[in-house]
């Protein structure tokens, strides 16, 4: 019969019995080595708060110039949106959708969905939809890739480094900080803890 | 030894929950009972679909590679600069270090990433026992490496958006970009679409053959 404490391996369909952790333990299977799931006290909890600051950093790294540069006299400055509208006019749409979607569209819709999965159940309900914005979480996840945008920034900076004045702004470091509050909420988001209190609460 | 393997027990497990059902009674249902994904023993069509992927993305690495990512205009005439050239550019302007993640990123990455999951899908059609602990491994670090490829496509973006001087000097991304871009997007389906239970169930199917003979 199906159990609470059976889990199945998601890489090698092993079939293993759930074990309790120690804390900031991390339970592997033993046949293939993939991580299973980790004791984290209090992981929903530094989630939630991650994902709340990093609303703060989202906006402040979209509404300001990432970087600005001056040459020969003139100067210019670039921010994410800007930069999507600009490859979308120049006949590049299609690299202004993979911009668009994989710096802005797909990072919002991440910690949207955890803020609302997380601040409910925080405050003792559940959301409606849940299971829903529960598969949209991990739909969108892969796609999200704010740190590889962040060395692109910093590749680009180098490279422009010898030939003009490099301005870093606001929203350079405002992604730095997002990258690791985006990493963070969602290490700390455990599904199988996650489930467990929202059926414990229905 | 036997593994008692999920598919073995009839038990299925959602992959994006990791809720436990049991086949036949619960599974008729095929979505999931608590977050209601469509639930199945193995990833629908896997080593097909991964095929497809992956062969697109063959296709594509050659003009990735070949057509300018990016075009810079100035005064003194155009100038286009591919993948390669523009690692080179790195290189040589001081600062090696980034030249070096360069390179890995949009060339090593890329090129292992398909030559490796080609390596895992022949191997799971030749019914290979060999180091499937290995082999999970493996295609767990094509999972994760593989978004890192993407880079190069920003960079051409940013610089784009940067240079922009008129006559004096401007960027433009090149059509290079788009496909370097699309062979990206199509070797993460390809690793997503790959199921590596396959790898497991022929060492499985081994072992039950074994304890058959005796």
């Amino acid at each position: 019969m199906p159990s609470a404490n059976i889990i199945v391996c998601h890489e090698c369909d092993l079939v293993l019995r759930e074990t309790a952790l120690e804390e900031g333990g991390v339970a592997c299977c033993s046949r293939c080595g993939h991580e299973l799931y980790r004791n984290q006290p209090k992981g929903l909890e530094r989630s939630l708060s991650c994902a709340l600051a990093a609303v703060v950093f989202f906006i402040l790294a979209n509404a300001f110039p990432i970087v600005s540069m001056e040459a020969h006299g003139l100067s210019n400055s670039a921010t994410l949106l800007g930069t999507v509208s600009l490859l979308d006019k120049g006949e590049m749409s299609s690299v202004a959708l993979l911009l668009f979607v994989t710096a802005f569209l797909m990072p919002a819709l991440q910690i949207i969905a955890l803020i609302y999965l997380l601040l409910p159940l925080y405050l003792g309900k559940v959301a409606v939809g849940t299971p829903a914005v529960f598969r949209l979480l991990y739909s969108v996840k892969p796609w999200g890739m704010v740190e590889v945008f962040m060395l692109g920034i910093l590749i680009t900076v180098s490279k422009l480094m010898h030939m003009a004045s490099v301005v870093p702004g606001v929203a350079l470091w405002s992604f730095g900080l997002l990258m690791v509050l985006i990493a963070a909420a969602s290490s700390g988001f455990d599904k199988h803890v996650f489930w467990a209190r929202v059926e414990a609460l229905q | 030894m036997r593994a008692l393997t999920a598919s073995r027990a009839g038990i299925l497990a959602c992959h994006i929950c990791g809720q436990i059902h049991q086949a036949g009674t619960e599974a008729h249902r095929l979505s999931c009972m608590r977050c209601g994904a469509s639930l199945h023993f193995r990833k629908p069509d896997s080593l097909s679909r991964t095929w497809a992927l992956l062969i697109a993305a063959y296709v594509l690495i050659v003009p990735a590679n070949v057509l300018p990512v990016m075009k810079s205009g100035s005064l003194f005439g155009t100038e286009n600069d591919t993948i390669l050239s523009g690692v080179i550019y790195l290189w040589t302007s001081g600062s090696p270090p980034l030249a070096v993640i360069l390179f890995m990123a949009s060339i090593v990455i890329p090129v292992a990433k398909l030559l490796s999951l080609t390596y895992l899908l022949v191997s799971v059609h030749r019914r290979s026992r060999w180091a499937p602990r290995e082999r999970t491994k493996l295609y767990r670090v094509l999972e994760f490496v593989g978004r890192w490829s993407m880079i190069d496509v920003y960079v051409a973006a940013m610089l784009t958006a940067l240079v922009q001087f008129g006559s004096l000097m401007t960027i433009n991304v090149g059509t290079g970009a788009i496909a370097f871009g699309a062979v990206v997007v199509l070797t993460m389906f390809a690793a997503e679409s790959f199921d590596p239970r396959l790898i497991w169930d022929s060492v499985d199917s081994k072992d039950l053959r074994e304890t058959e003979n005796f």
